[in-house]
């Protein structure tokens, strides 16, 4: 074995300085994550809706300037079909309404298979999966394949796991979202406002694991730390930056 | 030309008999039956049985009492139609091309053709010699309209030519008003006014016809129109019946092959041969049938419909390679045949210029075609808008690259869930009183508080689809403690006397 290949400790140390946190508009960026998990309750589409708000986020910044629109691919299985129900078209947001197709996949296998074969399309913007629980099927092998293939096409893909378990996983980005209070609308205060939700980051490649409330305003992906970690925790994200500790998150 | 032919249903059943006129099964009085509501009633009669009494028409229990000994086989009406289709492309041969007129008849355009044939007699002479070797009763008449020709076919004198110079009124005023090609109501009534030939109704004068017909709008209702048609007044159109050859590519095998990799090659084979064949033709595949033919005459049928049209030999080749997985081969293939039963135009692509685009990933055709042919067709589709108020009526699904038909959009007003359940679930609400707002409900085992609500939407139902008991729904967006937003419904109110006290839904999430 070559000694001489492997990483220095002194480099090791360093990583975490080149690791900036997240911010949304980030991935493209760096041209990095391409394959990101989000953990949500089956019971709340608050998953969903911030899995479209990256997929949004990112797709605005890719297509800038071209006037092609590409398709978005959503798969699902048959018991996140039945228990949070399908895509409803008039619920959209307004630039995806009319690019949706959609795959309603029989069995986990089914809908592996639906994914990576959208994501070998080059006619597609991104993927949308919804897997429910831990099937068999979706082990390290087949998170790994679905990263490469995210990686080497270029085309995004957001798996949302339904109350799962976060296994052993290749995707760069793990996230756990839930739907958070939504700030007063301007006009009817007692009615719910924008989606918003609370995403942790809590396993990242290139990142700094840390905890964002998130909501899109139409324009743009817009993120603030949590007021209760703001005022007391201190920002770990950064501390681990510094002290060298974020590539634990790295597989 | 018109070629009538008269014992259409007879002369079907005597080549399925595989017997003459007069001769073999067809000495016996036979009629041919349909079923109908008062019982079954005779559709034709063979020679013996019209002189037994038996009439196209009677019901079959009269004809059994004027002759107890009289067979019985059914007619087939879908038959003689399709039948009647082939021979009309078949009767291509006297003209460039033919319609059909059902449900015995055929019109087969000459203009301008009979001198081929050395003249219009030995035309019609060639058409009942050929009709006749086919053992089909043929009456076939010539002349300048489509009308005129049909009525010398029926009415006329067998082999009757109308020139275009002749006062086809004079010819044809002889002829019974039913060559007119009119419904069995205006026979009757024209039956009745006591006029039974087409000069009869020439005389009468238009304005009369015309006052009498003034409110029938179709030709077949209205002697005028019919008649104006016969003498080329006004034009009747046609539909004619083009024949589709259905590009095929076949592989006779001389050894019977048992193994899948065997069966692969000769797919490829086959596929490159369609592509060729394809290509020759300017289009592109939409529906292949892959039929295998096995030593012991079992035949098993494979068949795959493409998202769009292509002309790729590899992507057909993976299509098909998973519908093989199942085929029993049993003692061996020894013929494998491959048909575009549907194919569209596609014309000549060049290739792209950046080759990495070309080889970077699949179009988006081939990879829905990749997903249909493992998922299934109802399992990928797009999510379209359909006029209607009720949320779920309100979207449809169609195949993912049908062009999609115009329609308004929503009202931006409307708030609308991101997801939407298949069916409403139930749930149970408490309410500070039984038309406010929710407090608080139970779903799925979990309870939510309600803290913020807006509404209520009243949506009315489609009284023009529904039964008048069904229920309006108040429909309220909110959000409970813990910030997850859920799209709930009342349905009906407690004062709406269709029903007790009103049930609560859950229908959509919202993100």
């Amino acid at each position: 074995m070559d000694m001489s290949r492997l990483p220095k400790a002194a480099q090791l140390a360093s990583l975490g300085e080149h690791a900036p946190r997240w911010r949304p508009g980030l991935p493209r960026a760096r041209q990095g994550v391409q394959h990101s998990e989000i953990f949500a309750s089956i019971d709340d589409a608050g998953g969903a809706g911030c899995a479209l708000a990256f997929a949004l986020d990112e797709m605005r910044h890719m297509e800038t300037g071209r006037l092609e629109e590409k398709p978005l691919l959503w798969v699902q299985d048959e018991l996140s079909c039945k228990r949070s129900g399908r895509p409803y078209r008039p619920g959209l947001p307004r630039e995806l309404r009319h690019r949706l197709i959609h795959v309603a996949a029989r069995k986990p296998e089914d809908a592996l298979f639906a994914l990576e074969e959208g994501m070998r399309c080059r006619d597609l913007a991104c993927v949308i999966g919804e897997i429910a629980g831990n099937p068999r099927a979706l082990d390290l092998t087949a998170t790994r394949r679905l990263s490469l293939a995210a990686e080497r096409h270029g085309v995004p893909l957001f798996l949302i796991r339904h109350d799962a378990r976060p296994d052993v996983s290749s995707a760069r980005m793990r996230w756990n979202v839930r739907s958070a209070p939504s700030p007063q609308p301007r006009w009817n205060l007692a009615a719910p406002g924008q989606p918003t939700w609370h995403a942790e980051l809590f396993r990242a490649r290139a990142h700094a694991p840390g905890e964002w409330i998130l909501r899109d305003d139409g324009q743009a992906l817009l993120a603030e730390r949590p007021a209760a970690n703001r005022a007391t925790a201190p920002d770990h994200g950064d501390l681990a930056g510094a002290a060298g500790a974020g590539s634990l998150a790295a597989l | 030309m018109a070629i009538w032919l008269a014992l259409l249903a007879l002369d079907r059943w005597r080549h399925s008999e595989n017997c003459r006129r007069g001769e073999g099964a067809d000495v016996d009085p036979l009629v041919l039956i349909s079923e109908t509501a008062h019982g079954p009633r005779v559709e034709a009669a063979n020679d013996a049985g019209l002189q037994a009494g038996a009439a196209p028409g009677m019901m079959l229990a009269d004809a059994r009492t004027l002759c107890p000994q009289l067979k019985v086989a059914p007619s087939d009406p879908a038959g003689d139609l399709a039948f009647l289709e082939r021979l009309a492309v078949w009767a291509q041969r006297w003209g460039p091309w033919s319609a059909m007129d059902a449900p015995d008849g055929l019109l087969v355009d000459v203009t301008a053709v009979a001198h081929l044939f050395g003249g219009e007699e030995r035309l019609l002479e060639d058409v009942h010699a050929r009709f006749a070797a086919q053992g089909l009763t043929a009456r076939a008449a010539i002349a300048p309209t489509a009308g005129a020709a049909w009525a010398l076919a029926h009415y006329g004198p067998k082999g009757a030519i109308l020139a275009p110079d002749d006062d086809g009124m004079a010819r044809l005023s002889g002829l019974p008003v039913a060559s007119l090609r009119l419904d069995g109501d205006v026979l009757l009534v024209l039956r009745r006014l006591g006029l039974k030939r087409l000069g009869d109704l020439a005389e009468l004068g238009r304005d009369a016809v015309q006052r009498r017909f003034r409110n029938r709008r179709s030709p077949s209702a209205n002697p005028l129109v019919r008649m104006d048609q016969l003498l080329g007044r006004v034009p009747e159109p046609l539909l004619p019946v083009v024949a589709i050859e259905a590009p095929l590519v076949q592989r006779r095998l001389m050894e019977p092959i048992r193994h899948r990799a065997l069966l692969d090659q000769v797919l490829a084979d086959l596929a490159d041969d369609m592509v060729r064949e394809l290509e020759a033709r300017g289009e592109g595949a939409r529906r292949l049938e892959l039929g295998l033919w096995r030593v012991d005459g079992e035949v098993v049928l494979r068949k795959l419909e493409m998202a769009a049209a292509t002309r790729e030999a590899k992507h057909i080749c993976r299509l098909f390679a998973a519908r093989l997985d199942d085929v029993d081969a049993g003692f061996g293939i020894e013929m494998v045949r491959l048909r575009a039963a549907w194919s569209e135009p596609l014309a000549l692509a060049q290739k792209d210029l950046e080759a990495a685009a070309e080889e970077h990933g699949t179009s988006l055709a081939a990879c829905i075609d990749r997903l249909t042919v493992r998922l299934g067709e109802r399992a990928v589709r797009k999510p379209v808008l359909r006029g209607s108020h009720l949320p779920e009526r309100a979207q449809g699904w169609q195949a993912p690259l049908e062009p999609e038909q115009a329609s308004q959009e929503m009202l931006d007003f409307h708030s609308r869930p991101l997801k939407m359940l298949d069916r409403p679930e139930q749930i149970a609400v408490l309410y500070a009183s039984p038309d406010g707002y929710p407090r608080r409900f139970r779903w799925r085992g979990g309870v939510h508080e309600v803290v913020r609500v807006e509404g209520p939407e009243r949506i009315a139902p489609e009284w023009w689809r529904e039964k008048g008991s069904a229920r309006l729904r108040d429909y309220y967006r909110i959000e409970d403690g813990e910030g997850r937003r859920y799209w709930i419904y009342r349905a009906g109110l407690a004062s709406d006397g269709r029903g007790g006290m009103p049930d609560w839904f859950l229908q959509g999430l919202f993100a």
